[in-house]
């Protein structure tokens, strides 16, 4: 699959899920590429580079997400002003 | 006067033991005082913030901190752990208080040049508060705020050549004993690996997308001094192949009593005239060794080579010439299903640069998890949930005596395909001419 056309495919899906959750495992991301982790890794590192998604931690867990969407995105911009 | 009244932490401090709320009462203070007029980058009473909001959370029973967040530095999906608290007002100074980790250096080697150092650094961009080290190793920065991490990484990077460590669902920071570097024991050089290793997977480190957390430790030989095997993904335990040296002298020279057992490390109260057959021989886990005309003799391929003889007599006996390690897998914490130790995967292998071999075994370890394990999922989760036999698969091993825990009590075997000689097809018109319908 091409950059370009992963990128939309991911986009399109994660705006899809954005009603019901806004945080994502890598696990879904490569699920939704189809692809094995280590291919879906090379898109999903150039995402990130992108700002596309973002990564979220809880420390011991990763995430992604899309910026800017969610509830915790929303209380950091606020204490960040 | 402290800025918030503690009297339930204060009550910490009254144990036999050294406080972490004196600590935090010191940093408070030299904060407050600035002796070395610091332009401090977070609030100067940050630390009496912390104070306030620890109490706060014994009071309530509940932690005021919530959980995790988007920052990190750019390019990096570990390494800084994003904290908030829940009551920003009354606690402005640790309104955010992130954590960031720091790669620490193999074997915990510094010099006190490079420790003040980073303390200066952490001082003037930071809280001050530091954990000397996290139980993954790496030097951990507790509590700054969202500015200045950027600021942190290129100082770490740039002046002190110092990398973040890992978090997340990463490659943890590996860590290390001290290895060879100063210790007898140490069956292959654990730095080199460990710095080898590290730079080899960078992005696994760095680019969160594993299911869940992966430690690699090295331990020079089974004494462990990292306890990779109770918490590690993949252990590297020293070993060797071939037989505990013997040095009959120096065995004699401890029976008479010239030099103390454990290399003295008992000698804090008199346990009497040392006793081989006591404290050693019967001590030995799987019972392969006996005096011979007052001779040590060992019965080596019944050892299991847990330590004890080398480590009372450390001038005798000594690890063998035919070094390298052991790797065992999934060991964890216990979050899911209790805490588990290591398995054996790999008996032995040879510990050499360019480390090939241990690759090959890692990369199909990592392969296999990341398409089967569940989110957070740990690999030992993911060994009890399939199976040990589906890792040797993954992994190309054969099955061998060492990966057998028990005798089996499942009388069923579930042969595959290519295991059975001709397969599942026959020609139905050869059964026939033997076997009428
Ligand atoms: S694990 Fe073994 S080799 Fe490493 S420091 Fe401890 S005793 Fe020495
Ligand atoms: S290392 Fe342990 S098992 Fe091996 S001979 Fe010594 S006491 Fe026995």
């Amino acid at each position: 699959m091409e950059y370009e056309e992963a990128k939309k495919l991911i986009v399109e899906q994660l705006t899809k899920k954005l009603k019901t959750k806004s945080k994502f495992y890598f696990n879904d991301l490569s699920k939704i590429l189809e692809m094995k982790p280590r291919e879906a890794k090379k898109i999903v590192n150039k995402l990130v580079e992108e700002k596309v998604l973002e990564y979220w931690s809880s420390g011991s867990t990763s995430m992604y997400g899309m910026p800017g969407t969610g509830k915790q995105a929303a209380a950091e911009h606020e204490e960040k002003e | 006067m402290a800025k918030h009244a503690t009297p339930l932490l204060d009550q910490l401090e009254s144990g036999p033991w050294p406080s972490f709320v004196s600590d935090l009462k010191q940093e408070a203070a030299n904060r407050a005082k600035n002796p070395n007029n610091v332009e401090f980058q977070v609030a100067q009473d940050c630390v009496e913030d912390l104070l306030g909001i620890l109490e706060l959370s014994f009071k309530h029973g509940m932690t005021h901190w919530k959980h995790g967040g988007i920052v990190g530095v750019f390019g990096y999906g570990g390494g800084v752990i994003g904290r908030y608290c829940d009551q920003p007002e009354k606690f402005p100074g640790v309104a955010h208080f992130h954590t960031m980790r720091v790669a620490q250096p193999g074997g915990k080697y510094y010099t006190t040049e490079f420790l003040k150092k980073l303390c200066d650094l952490w001082e003037f961009r930071g809280s001050g508060v530091t954990n000397m080290h996290g139980s993954t190793g790496d030097i951990i920065f507790i509590g700054t705020s969202t500015p200045q991490l950027e600021e942190i990484f290129y100082e770490l990077t740039h002046t002190f050549n110092q990398d973040l460590g890992g978090s997340g669902s990463n490659l943890r920071t590996p860590a290390d004993c001290i290895g060879s570097s100063r210790c007898e024991y140490s069956c292959y050089d654990t730095q080199a690996i460990c710095y080898d290793l590290t730079q080899e997977y960078q992005d696994e480190l760095h680019r969160p997308a594993f299911p869940y957390k992966f430690k690699f430790k090295f331990d020079g030989c089974p004494n462990c001094c990292v306890a990779s095997i109770a918490r590690a993904d993949i252990s590297f335990v020293g070993n060797w192949k071939d037989d505990i040296k013997i040095d009959q002298e120096a065995v004699a020279g401890y029976i008479g009593g010239e030099f103390p057992a454990n290399a003295g490390d008992h000698n804090g109260r008199d346990w009497g005239k040392f006793d081989i057959e006591k404290e050693v021989i019967g001590l030995c886990p799987t019972q392969c060794m006996w005096m011979d005309s007052g001779k040590l003799k060992i019965d080596n391929k019944e050892c299991t080579r847990c330590m004890h003889c080398i480590n009372v007599m450390p001038r005798a006996l000594h690890i063998g010439d035919d070094r390298g390690c052991s790797m065992l897998v999934g060991a964890k914490a216990p979050i899911l299903d209790g805490a588990q130790m290591g398995s054996l995967l790999v008996p032995f292998i040879k510990v050499e640069e360019p480390y090939d071999e241990i690759k090959e075994v890692i990369e199909g370890i990592w392969d296999w998890w990341m398409e089967e394990g569940k989110n957070r999922e740990r690999l030992g989760e993911l060994i009890k949930r399939q199976g040990f036999q589906k890792l040797l698969e993954a992994t190309n091993i054969k099955p061998m005596a060492q990966h057998v825990q028990e005798p089996r009590h499942n009388p069923y075997i579930f042969w595959k395909e290519d295991e059975v000689d001709g397969g599942w097809d026959r020609d139905i018109n050869a059964f026939r001419k033997d076997h009428l319908r």
